[in-house]
Protein backbone atom coordinates (compact mmCIF):
# COMPACT_ATOMS: atom_id res chain seq x y z
CA UNK A 1 0.00 0.00 0.00
CA UNK A 2 1.17 3.51 -0.76
CA UNK A 3 -0.14 6.52 1.08
CA UNK A 4 0.43 10.18 0.28
CA UNK A 5 -0.34 12.73 2.99
CA UNK A 6 -0.80 16.41 2.30
CA UNK A 7 1.76 16.43 -0.51
CA UNK A 8 2.58 19.89 -1.79
CA UNK A 9 4.98 20.80 -4.55
CA UNK A 10 6.09 24.26 -5.57
CA UNK A 11 8.24 25.28 -8.52
CA UNK A 12 9.37 28.80 -7.66
CA UNK A 13 6.20 30.62 -6.75
CA UNK A 14 3.92 28.27 -8.65
CA UNK A 15 2.25 25.64 -6.48
CA UNK A 16 1.56 22.61 -8.67
CA UNK A 17 0.32 20.24 -5.95
CA UNK A 18 -1.83 21.80 -3.23
CA UNK A 19 -1.95 19.22 -0.46
CA UNK A 20 -2.85 15.87 -2.00
CA UNK A 21 -3.75 13.00 0.31
CA UNK A 22 -4.69 9.55 -0.94
CA UNK A 23 -4.27 5.84 -0.34
CA UNK A 24 -3.29 3.50 -3.17
CA UNK A 25 -4.23 -0.07 -2.37
CA UNK A 26 -2.38 -3.31 -3.11
CA UNK A 27 -3.63 -5.59 -5.88
CA UNK A 28 -5.55 -2.73 -7.45
CA UNK A 29 -4.98 -0.56 -10.45
CA UNK A 30 -5.05 2.93 -8.96
CA UNK A 31 -5.53 5.62 -11.55
CA UNK A 32 -4.58 9.28 -11.35
CA UNK A 33 -6.55 11.25 -13.90
CA UNK A 34 -6.87 14.89 -14.81
CA UNK A 35 -6.33 17.42 -17.55
CA UNK A 36 -2.88 18.29 -18.84
CA UNK A 37 -1.21 20.53 -16.28
CA UNK A 38 -3.35 19.28 -13.40
CA UNK A 39 -0.31 17.86 -11.58
CA UNK A 40 -0.61 14.13 -12.40
CA UNK A 41 2.98 13.65 -13.53
CA UNK A 42 4.36 15.80 -10.70
CA UNK A 43 2.42 13.70 -8.17
CA UNK A 44 3.72 10.47 -9.72
CA UNK A 45 7.28 11.83 -9.71
CA UNK A 46 6.89 12.86 -6.05
CA UNK A 47 5.71 9.35 -5.19
CA UNK A 48 8.58 7.57 -6.94
CA UNK A 49 11.13 10.08 -5.65
CA UNK A 50 12.18 11.75 -8.87
CA UNK A 51 10.92 14.97 -7.26
CA UNK A 52 10.98 15.83 -3.56
CA UNK A 53 7.70 17.26 -2.26
CA UNK A 54 7.94 20.77 -0.82
CA UNK A 55 5.99 19.39 2.15
CA UNK A 56 4.01 16.28 3.01
CA UNK A 57 4.78 12.59 3.22
CA UNK A 58 4.81 9.53 0.98
CA UNK A 59 4.56 6.17 2.76
CA UNK A 60 5.48 2.84 1.20
CA UNK A 61 3.92 0.26 3.51
CA UNK A 62 4.05 2.79 6.36
CA UNK A 63 7.71 3.73 5.78
CA UNK A 64 8.21 7.44 5.19
CA UNK A 65 9.94 7.56 1.80
CA UNK A 66 10.50 11.32 1.78
CA UNK A 67 12.45 11.26 5.06
CA UNK A 68 14.69 8.35 3.99
CA UNK A 69 18.39 8.63 3.19
CA UNK A 70 19.44 7.94 -0.40
CA UNK A 71 20.67 4.40 0.45
CA UNK A 72 17.32 3.56 2.09
CA UNK A 73 15.47 5.05 -0.87
CA UNK A 74 17.51 2.88 -3.21
CA UNK A 75 16.41 -0.19 -1.23
CA UNK A 76 12.76 0.78 -1.77
CA UNK A 77 13.47 1.63 -5.41
CA UNK A 78 14.57 -1.93 -6.04
CA UNK A 79 11.00 -2.94 -5.23
CA UNK A 80 9.61 -0.46 -7.76
CA UNK A 81 8.91 -0.96 -11.41
CA UNK A 82 8.08 1.91 -13.70
CA UNK A 83 6.72 2.05 -17.19
CA UNK A 84 7.62 5.38 -18.78
CA UNK A 85 5.58 7.26 -21.34
CA UNK A 86 8.16 6.71 -24.10
CA UNK A 87 9.34 3.33 -22.84
CA UNK A 88 12.72 4.75 -21.70
CA UNK A 89 14.51 1.71 -23.09
CA UNK A 90 18.30 1.89 -23.33
CA UNK A 91 19.02 2.51 -27.02
CA UNK A 92 22.34 0.72 -27.11
CA UNK A 93 20.99 -2.49 -25.55
CA UNK A 94 18.88 -5.21 -27.13
CA UNK A 95 15.45 -6.15 -25.77
CA UNK A 96 17.00 -9.01 -23.79
CA UNK A 97 19.77 -6.80 -22.38
CA UNK A 98 17.25 -4.10 -21.48
CA UNK A 99 15.06 -6.53 -19.56
CA UNK A 100 18.08 -8.23 -17.98
CA UNK A 101 19.67 -4.96 -16.87
CA UNK A 102 18.14 -4.83 -13.34
CA UNK A 103 19.10 -8.48 -12.81
CA UNK A 104 22.67 -7.80 -13.96
CA UNK A 105 22.92 -4.76 -11.72
CA UNK A 106 21.31 -6.00 -8.52
CA UNK A 107 21.41 -9.79 -8.41
CA UNK A 108 24.07 -12.46 -8.40
CA UNK A 109 21.99 -14.88 -10.47
CA UNK A 110 23.81 -17.05 -12.97
CA UNK A 111 23.59 -16.11 -16.64
CA UNK A 112 21.30 -19.07 -17.41
CA UNK A 113 18.96 -18.19 -14.53
CA UNK A 114 18.84 -14.60 -15.74
CA UNK A 115 18.10 -15.72 -19.30
CA UNK A 116 15.31 -17.98 -18.03
CA UNK A 117 13.80 -15.12 -16.03
CA UNK A 118 14.06 -12.73 -18.99
CA UNK A 119 12.40 -15.24 -21.33
CA UNK A 120 9.68 -15.84 -18.74
CA UNK A 121 8.74 -12.15 -18.50
CA UNK A 122 9.06 -11.61 -22.24
CA UNK A 123 6.65 -14.51 -22.75
CA UNK A 124 4.37 -12.95 -20.13
CA UNK A 125 4.14 -9.75 -22.18
CA UNK A 126 3.83 -11.68 -25.47
CA UNK A 127 7.23 -10.65 -26.79
CA UNK A 128 8.83 -13.89 -27.84
CA UNK A 129 11.58 -13.94 -30.49
CA UNK A 130 12.48 -10.30 -30.05
CA UNK A 131 15.41 -10.86 -27.67
CA UNK A 132 18.09 -9.66 -30.07
CA UNK A 133 16.19 -6.67 -31.46
CA UNK A 134 17.10 -3.11 -30.55
CA UNK A 135 14.46 -0.63 -29.30
CA UNK A 136 14.61 1.27 -32.60
CA UNK A 137 13.46 -1.89 -34.39
CA UNK A 138 10.31 -2.20 -32.28
CA UNK A 139 6.85 -0.69 -32.70
CA UNK A 140 5.46 1.66 -30.00
CA UNK A 141 3.35 -1.13 -28.48
CA UNK A 142 6.29 -3.53 -28.42
CA UNK A 143 8.46 -0.88 -26.75
CA UNK A 144 5.80 -0.44 -24.07
CA UNK A 145 5.62 -4.19 -23.56
CA UNK A 146 9.41 -4.36 -23.27
CA UNK A 147 9.15 -1.54 -20.71
CA UNK A 148 6.60 -3.58 -18.76
CA UNK A 149 8.83 -6.66 -18.95
CA UNK A 150 11.76 -4.66 -17.57
CA UNK A 151 9.54 -3.18 -14.86
CA UNK A 152 8.35 -6.58 -13.61
CA UNK A 153 11.53 -8.63 -14.04
CA UNK A 154 12.57 -8.02 -10.41
CA UNK A 155 9.09 -8.98 -9.08
CA UNK A 156 8.26 -5.45 -7.90
CA UNK A 157 5.85 -4.69 -5.08
CA UNK A 158 4.86 -1.42 -6.67
CA UNK A 159 4.30 -0.64 -10.34
CA UNK A 160 4.03 2.88 -11.75
CA UNK A 161 2.82 3.58 -15.25
CA UNK A 162 3.11 7.05 -16.73
CA UNK A 163 0.53 7.38 -19.50
CA UNK A 164 0.97 3.83 -20.77
CA UNK A 165 -1.37 4.39 -23.72
CA UNK A 166 0.07 7.57 -25.13
CA UNK A 167 0.92 7.26 -28.81
CA UNK A 168 -0.79 3.89 -29.18
CA UNK A 169 -3.81 2.92 -31.28
CA UNK A 170 -6.99 2.01 -29.32
CA UNK A 171 -6.56 -1.72 -29.84
CA UNK A 172 -2.94 -1.80 -28.64
CA UNK A 173 -3.95 0.46 -25.74
CA UNK A 174 -6.46 -2.14 -24.61
CA UNK A 175 -3.81 -4.88 -24.84
CA UNK A 176 -1.42 -2.82 -22.67
CA UNK A 177 -4.19 -1.99 -20.17
CA UNK A 178 -5.23 -5.62 -19.87
CA UNK A 179 -1.62 -6.64 -19.39
CA UNK A 180 -1.15 -4.12 -16.58
CA UNK A 181 -4.40 -5.28 -14.93
CA UNK A 182 -3.45 -8.96 -15.20
CA UNK A 183 0.03 -8.36 -13.78
CA UNK A 184 -1.37 -6.26 -10.95
CA UNK A 185 -3.77 -8.99 -9.89
CA UNK A 186 -1.40 -11.89 -10.56
CA UNK A 187 1.48 -10.51 -8.46
CA UNK A 188 -0.69 -8.51 -6.02
CA UNK A 189 1.18 -5.34 -6.93
CA UNK A 190 0.23 -1.80 -5.92
CA UNK A 191 -0.14 -0.21 -9.34
CA UNK A 192 -0.48 3.51 -9.88
CA UNK A 193 -1.26 4.60 -13.42
CA UNK A 194 -1.26 8.13 -14.61
CA UNK A 195 -3.59 8.42 -17.58
CA UNK A 196 -6.07 10.50 -19.50
CA UNK A 197 -7.21 7.66 -21.69
CA UNK A 198 -10.94 7.29 -21.04
CA UNK A 199 -11.08 3.65 -22.12
CA UNK A 200 -8.55 2.81 -19.39
CA UNK A 201 -10.45 4.83 -16.82
CA UNK A 202 -13.79 3.23 -17.56
CA UNK A 203 -12.44 -0.31 -17.94
CA UNK A 204 -9.70 -0.53 -15.31
CA UNK A 205 -10.29 2.11 -12.64
CA UNK A 206 -10.35 0.06 -9.44
CA UNK A 207 -9.61 3.29 -7.70
CA UNK A 208 -9.59 6.68 -9.38
CA UNK A 209 -8.23 9.97 -8.16
CA UNK A 210 -9.17 13.03 -10.16
CA UNK A 211 -6.80 16.00 -9.97
CA UNK A 212 -7.85 19.48 -10.95
CA UNK A 213 -5.49 22.46 -10.74
CA UNK A 214 -3.29 20.70 -8.19
CA UNK A 215 -6.13 19.64 -5.90
CA UNK A 216 -7.76 16.24 -5.42
CA UNK A 217 -11.23 17.00 -6.71
CA UNK A 218 -12.78 13.57 -6.62
CA UNK A 219 -12.03 10.01 -5.56
CA UNK A 220 -13.94 6.88 -6.42
CA UNK A 221 -14.02 3.92 -8.81
CA UNK A 222 -15.23 3.17 -12.33
CA UNK A 223 -18.78 2.51 -11.09
CA UNK A 224 -19.19 5.66 -9.01
CA UNK A 225 -17.68 7.63 -11.88
CA UNK A 226 -21.02 7.52 -13.71
CA UNK A 227 -22.96 8.70 -10.71
CA UNK A 228 -20.71 11.59 -9.76
CA UNK A 229 -22.12 15.09 -9.93
CA UNK A 230 -18.68 16.72 -9.79
CA UNK A 231 -18.90 19.13 -12.73
CA UNK A 232 -15.14 19.27 -13.44
CA UNK A 233 -15.00 15.49 -13.50
CA UNK A 234 -18.04 15.24 -15.78
CA UNK A 235 -16.56 17.81 -18.14
CA UNK A 236 -13.26 15.94 -18.16
CA UNK A 237 -14.59 12.40 -18.58
CA UNK A 238 -17.46 13.11 -20.92
CA UNK A 239 -15.69 15.72 -22.97
CA UNK A 240 -17.36 15.02 -26.31
CA UNK A 241 -21.06 15.17 -27.17
CA UNK A 242 -20.96 11.50 -28.09
CA UNK A 243 -19.73 10.53 -24.61
CA UNK A 244 -22.29 12.81 -22.96
CA UNK A 245 -25.09 11.13 -24.93
CA UNK A 246 -23.74 7.71 -24.03
CA UNK A 247 -23.69 8.69 -20.36
CA UNK A 248 -27.28 10.01 -20.49
CA UNK A 249 -28.43 6.90 -22.33
CA UNK A 250 -26.87 4.70 -19.66
CA UNK A 251 -28.33 6.89 -16.94
CA UNK A 252 -31.84 6.71 -18.47
CA UNK A 253 -31.51 2.96 -18.88
CA UNK A 254 -30.67 2.64 -15.19
CA UNK A 255 -33.63 4.84 -14.19
CA UNK A 256 -35.97 2.78 -16.39
CA UNK A 257 -34.89 -0.33 -14.51
CA UNK A 258 -35.96 1.11 -11.15
CA UNK A 259 -39.46 -0.35 -10.30
CA UNK A 260 -42.14 2.29 -9.93
CA UNK B 1 17.30 14.87 -8.79
CA UNK B 2 14.91 16.07 -11.49
CA UNK B 3 14.34 19.45 -9.85
CA UNK B 4 18.08 20.10 -9.83
CA UNK B 5 18.02 19.57 -13.57
CA UNK B 6 15.51 22.36 -14.04
CA UNK B 7 17.12 24.64 -11.51
CA UNK B 8 19.40 27.27 -12.93
CA UNK B 9 21.71 29.70 -11.34
CA UNK B 10 24.91 31.66 -11.58
CA UNK B 11 28.48 30.40 -11.89
CA UNK B 12 28.67 29.48 -8.19
CA UNK B 13 25.59 27.28 -8.54
CA UNK B 14 27.17 25.43 -11.48
CA UNK B 15 30.56 25.09 -9.78
CA UNK B 16 28.88 23.68 -6.66
CA UNK B 17 26.77 21.25 -8.67
CA UNK B 18 29.81 20.22 -10.73
CA UNK B 19 31.82 19.49 -7.56
CA UNK B 20 28.94 17.45 -6.11
CA UNK B 21 28.68 15.55 -9.39
CA UNK B 22 32.39 14.68 -9.28
CA UNK B 23 32.05 13.61 -5.65
CA UNK B 24 29.17 11.30 -6.51
CA UNK B 25 31.25 9.64 -9.25
CA UNK B 26 33.41 8.02 -6.59
CA UNK B 27 30.80 6.23 -4.48
CA UNK B 28 30.81 2.45 -4.08
CA UNK B 29 29.35 0.84 -7.21
CA UNK B 30 26.23 -1.31 -6.91
CA UNK B 31 27.92 -4.04 -8.92
CA UNK B 32 31.57 -3.57 -9.87
CA UNK B 33 31.46 -5.86 -12.91
CA UNK B 34 28.78 -3.70 -14.56
CA UNK B 35 30.91 -0.60 -14.03
CA UNK B 36 33.96 -2.39 -15.39
CA UNK B 37 32.06 -3.49 -18.52
CA UNK B 38 30.85 0.07 -19.04
CA UNK B 39 34.41 1.37 -18.59
CA UNK B 40 35.65 -1.02 -21.31
CA UNK B 41 32.92 0.18 -23.68
CA UNK B 42 33.90 3.79 -23.00
CA UNK B 43 37.61 3.01 -23.44
CA UNK B 44 36.78 1.68 -26.87
CA UNK B 45 34.60 4.69 -27.74
CA UNK B 46 36.95 7.34 -26.39
CA UNK B 47 40.29 5.69 -27.12
CA UNK B 48 40.06 3.41 -30.14
CA UNK B 49 37.43 5.61 -31.75
CA UNK B 50 39.75 8.63 -31.67
CA UNK B 51 42.98 7.08 -32.95
CA UNK B 52 42.47 7.98 -36.63
CA UNK B 53 41.70 11.65 -36.03
CA UNK B 54 44.62 11.96 -33.61
CA UNK B 55 47.01 10.36 -36.13
CA UNK B 56 45.81 12.67 -38.87
CA UNK B 57 45.87 15.92 -36.90
CA UNK B 58 49.17 15.31 -35.13
CA UNK B 59 50.91 14.26 -38.33
CA UNK B 60 50.00 17.56 -39.99
CA UNK B 61 50.81 19.63 -36.90
CA UNK B 62 54.27 18.05 -36.71
CA UNK B 63 54.80 18.48 -40.45
CA UNK B 64 53.76 22.15 -40.49
CA UNK B 65 55.84 22.89 -37.37
CA UNK B 66 58.94 21.34 -38.93
CA UNK B 67 58.60 23.31 -42.15
CA UNK B 68 57.98 26.58 -40.30
CA UNK B 69 60.88 26.11 -37.91
CA UNK B 70 63.16 25.11 -40.79
CA UNK B 71 62.08 28.18 -42.76
CA UNK B 72 62.86 30.45 -39.81
CA UNK B 73 66.19 28.77 -39.10
CA UNK B 74 67.26 28.69 -42.74
CA UNK B 75 68.28 32.36 -42.65
CA UNK B 76 70.26 31.92 -39.40
CA UNK B 77 73.45 30.18 -38.49
CA UNK B 78 71.64 27.63 -36.32
CA UNK B 79 72.24 24.06 -37.54
CA UNK B 80 69.25 22.32 -39.13
CA UNK B 81 69.39 19.44 -36.59
CA UNK B 82 67.70 21.85 -34.21
CA UNK B 83 64.50 21.55 -36.25
CA UNK B 84 64.14 18.00 -34.90
CA UNK B 85 64.86 19.15 -31.34
CA UNK B 86 62.39 22.04 -31.49
CA UNK B 87 59.62 19.92 -33.04
CA UNK B 88 60.17 17.17 -30.45
CA UNK B 89 60.11 19.60 -27.50
CA UNK B 90 57.10 21.54 -28.75
CA UNK B 91 55.18 18.34 -29.54
CA UNK B 92 55.90 16.83 -26.10
CA UNK B 93 55.44 19.93 -24.00
CA UNK B 94 52.56 21.66 -25.74
CA UNK B 95 51.25 20.56 -29.11
CA UNK B 96 50.56 16.88 -28.44
CA UNK B 97 48.72 17.27 -25.11
CA UNK B 98 46.99 20.59 -25.73
CA UNK B 99 46.03 20.42 -29.40
CA UNK B 100 45.06 16.73 -29.13
CA UNK B 101 42.83 17.49 -26.16
CA UNK B 102 41.26 20.46 -27.95
CA UNK B 103 40.45 18.16 -30.86
CA UNK B 104 39.16 15.52 -28.45
CA UNK B 105 37.06 18.14 -26.69
CA UNK B 106 35.28 18.63 -30.01
CA UNK B 107 34.92 14.95 -30.81
CA UNK B 108 34.39 13.33 -27.42
CA UNK B 109 32.86 16.35 -25.67
CA UNK B 110 29.98 16.77 -28.09
CA UNK B 111 29.49 13.02 -28.20
CA UNK B 112 29.26 12.64 -24.41
CA UNK B 113 27.02 15.68 -23.97
CA UNK B 114 24.58 14.58 -26.65
CA UNK B 115 24.57 10.96 -25.43
CA UNK B 116 23.73 11.96 -21.86
CA UNK B 117 21.37 14.70 -23.03
CA UNK B 118 19.43 12.22 -25.14
CA UNK B 119 19.30 9.79 -22.22
CA UNK B 120 17.88 12.59 -20.08
CA UNK B 121 15.34 13.62 -22.73
CA UNK B 122 14.10 10.07 -23.32
CA UNK B 123 13.83 9.40 -19.55
CA UNK B 124 16.53 6.70 -19.63
CA UNK B 125 18.32 8.42 -16.73
CA UNK B 126 15.04 8.56 -14.77
CA UNK B 127 14.57 4.85 -15.49
CA UNK B 128 17.99 4.11 -13.99
CA UNK B 129 17.21 6.28 -10.95
CA UNK B 130 13.92 4.45 -10.37
CA UNK B 131 15.79 1.13 -10.43
CA UNK B 132 18.01 2.45 -7.61
CA UNK B 133 21.15 2.92 -9.72
CA UNK B 134 23.46 5.78 -8.74
CA UNK B 135 23.17 7.40 -12.15
CA UNK B 136 26.07 9.83 -11.83
CA UNK B 137 28.41 7.11 -10.69
CA UNK B 138 27.27 4.62 -13.34
CA UNK B 139 27.01 6.96 -16.31
CA UNK B 140 29.85 9.42 -15.66
CA UNK B 141 32.33 7.44 -13.54
CA UNK B 142 33.27 4.93 -16.28
CA UNK B 143 33.61 7.75 -18.84
CA UNK B 144 36.04 9.59 -16.56
CA UNK B 145 38.01 6.41 -15.86
CA UNK B 146 38.18 5.63 -19.59
CA UNK B 147 39.23 9.19 -20.46
CA UNK B 148 42.06 9.47 -17.95
CA UNK B 149 43.34 6.08 -19.12
CA UNK B 150 42.99 6.45 -22.87
CA UNK B 151 43.71 10.14 -23.46
CA UNK B 152 47.33 9.92 -22.20
CA UNK B 153 47.84 7.00 -24.60
CA UNK B 154 46.37 9.05 -27.44
CA UNK B 155 48.68 11.93 -26.52
CA UNK B 156 51.72 9.62 -26.66
CA UNK B 157 50.59 8.48 -30.12
CA UNK B 158 50.10 12.14 -31.11
CA UNK B 159 53.60 13.11 -29.96
CA UNK B 160 55.25 10.24 -31.86
CA UNK B 161 53.18 10.85 -34.99
CA UNK B 162 53.89 14.60 -34.89
CA UNK B 163 57.63 14.03 -34.61
CA UNK B 164 57.48 11.54 -37.48
CA UNK B 165 55.36 13.96 -39.54
CA UNK B 166 58.00 16.65 -38.98
CA UNK B 167 60.75 14.37 -40.22
CA UNK B 168 58.80 13.45 -43.34
CA UNK B 169 57.83 17.05 -44.16
CA UNK B 170 61.36 18.31 -43.45
CA UNK B 171 62.98 15.84 -45.80
CA UNK B 172 60.30 16.13 -48.52
CA UNK B 173 60.56 19.93 -48.50
CA UNK B 174 64.35 19.68 -48.68
CA UNK B 175 64.92 21.86 -45.60
CA UNK B 176 66.35 19.17 -43.36
CA UNK B 177 67.47 15.63 -44.07
CA UNK B 178 66.03 12.74 -42.11
CA UNK B 179 69.36 11.96 -40.47
CA UNK B 180 69.86 15.59 -39.33
CA UNK B 181 66.31 15.70 -38.07
CA UNK B 182 66.73 12.45 -36.12
CA UNK B 183 70.01 13.70 -34.70
CA UNK B 184 68.11 16.71 -33.37
CA UNK B 185 65.33 14.53 -31.98
CA UNK B 186 67.85 12.43 -30.04
CA UNK B 187 69.63 15.55 -28.75
CA UNK B 188 69.15 16.48 -25.04
CA UNK B 189 66.37 14.20 -23.94
CA UNK B 190 64.69 15.47 -20.74
CA UNK B 191 62.54 12.75 -19.10
CA UNK B 192 60.76 15.37 -16.96
CA UNK B 193 59.15 16.73 -20.14
CA UNK B 194 57.44 13.38 -20.62
CA UNK B 195 56.09 13.67 -17.07
CA UNK B 196 54.75 17.14 -17.90
CA UNK B 197 53.07 15.74 -21.02
CA UNK B 198 51.46 12.89 -19.09
CA UNK B 199 50.26 15.13 -16.25
CA UNK B 200 48.78 17.55 -18.77
CA UNK B 201 47.01 14.80 -20.72
CA UNK B 202 45.49 13.24 -17.58
CA UNK B 203 44.26 16.62 -16.29
CA UNK B 204 42.96 17.70 -19.71
CA UNK B 205 41.22 14.32 -20.17
CA UNK B 206 39.53 14.68 -16.81
CA UNK B 207 38.52 18.28 -17.46
CA UNK B 208 37.08 17.79 -20.95
CA UNK B 209 35.19 14.62 -19.99
CA UNK B 210 33.74 15.93 -16.73
CA UNK B 211 32.72 19.29 -18.20
CA UNK B 212 31.04 17.61 -21.18
CA UNK B 213 29.29 15.04 -18.99
CA UNK B 214 28.07 17.84 -16.70
CA UNK B 215 26.55 19.69 -19.66
CA UNK B 216 24.85 16.57 -21.00
CA UNK B 217 23.68 15.14 -17.69
CA UNK B 218 22.00 18.33 -16.54
CA UNK B 219 20.48 19.28 -19.88
CA UNK B 220 16.71 19.39 -20.07
CA UNK B 221 13.92 20.37 -22.39
CA UNK B 222 13.89 19.55 -26.07
CA UNK B 223 16.22 18.34 -28.81
CA UNK B 224 17.28 21.97 -29.35
CA UNK B 225 18.52 22.06 -25.75
CA UNK B 226 20.65 18.98 -26.39
CA UNK B 227 22.23 20.76 -29.34
CA UNK B 228 22.92 23.78 -27.14
CA UNK B 229 24.32 21.58 -24.35
CA UNK B 230 26.57 19.90 -26.87
CA UNK B 231 27.89 23.26 -28.11
CA UNK B 232 28.39 24.48 -24.53
CA UNK B 233 30.25 21.27 -23.73
CA UNK B 234 32.73 21.81 -26.56
CA UNK B 235 33.26 25.53 -25.93
CA UNK B 236 33.60 25.18 -22.14
CA UNK B 237 35.85 22.13 -22.44
CA UNK B 238 38.18 23.99 -24.80
CA UNK B 239 38.31 27.05 -22.54
CA UNK B 240 38.88 24.92 -19.42
CA UNK B 241 41.60 22.89 -21.17
CA UNK B 242 43.42 26.10 -22.17
CA UNK B 243 43.02 27.50 -18.66
CA UNK B 244 44.33 24.27 -17.12
CA UNK B 245 47.19 24.37 -19.65
CA UNK B 246 48.26 27.79 -18.42
CA UNK B 247 48.07 26.79 -14.75
CA UNK B 248 49.94 23.50 -15.29
CA UNK B 249 52.62 25.14 -17.40
CA UNK B 250 53.18 27.71 -14.66
CA UNK B 251 53.27 25.08 -11.95
CA UNK B 252 55.32 22.44 -13.73
CA UNK B 253 57.81 24.56 -15.67
CA UNK B 254 58.66 27.17 -13.06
Amino acid sequence: MIEVKDVRKKFGTQEVLKGISAIFESGKNNLIIGKSGSGKTVLLKCIVGLLTPTSGHVYFDEQDYVAMKIEEKNEIRRKLGMLFQGGALFDSLTVEQNVRFPLDMFTKMSLSDKSDRVNEVLKRVNLMNTNSKFPSQLSGGMQKRTGIARAIVMNPKYLFCDEPNSGLDPQTSIVIDELIMEITEEYNITTITNTHDMNSVIANGDKIIFLHEGNKHWEGDKVSLFQSDNQELIDFIFASDFLKEARDARHNKLIAKIPK
Amino acid sequence: MAEYIHASGGPLFHIGRYVLMIKRCFVKPERAIMYWKETLVQMSNIGVGSVVIILLISFFIGAVSAVQFAYNLSASMVPMEFVGLIVKESMILELAPTVSCLILAGKIGSNLASELGTMRLTEQIDALEIMGVNTISYLIGPKLAAAITMIPLLVIIAACTGIYGGMLAGSLSGYVSSSDYLQGVLMSFVPYNITVMMVKSIVFGFVLTSVSCYQGFYSHGSAIEIGKASTRAVVLSCVMVLFADLILTWLLLK
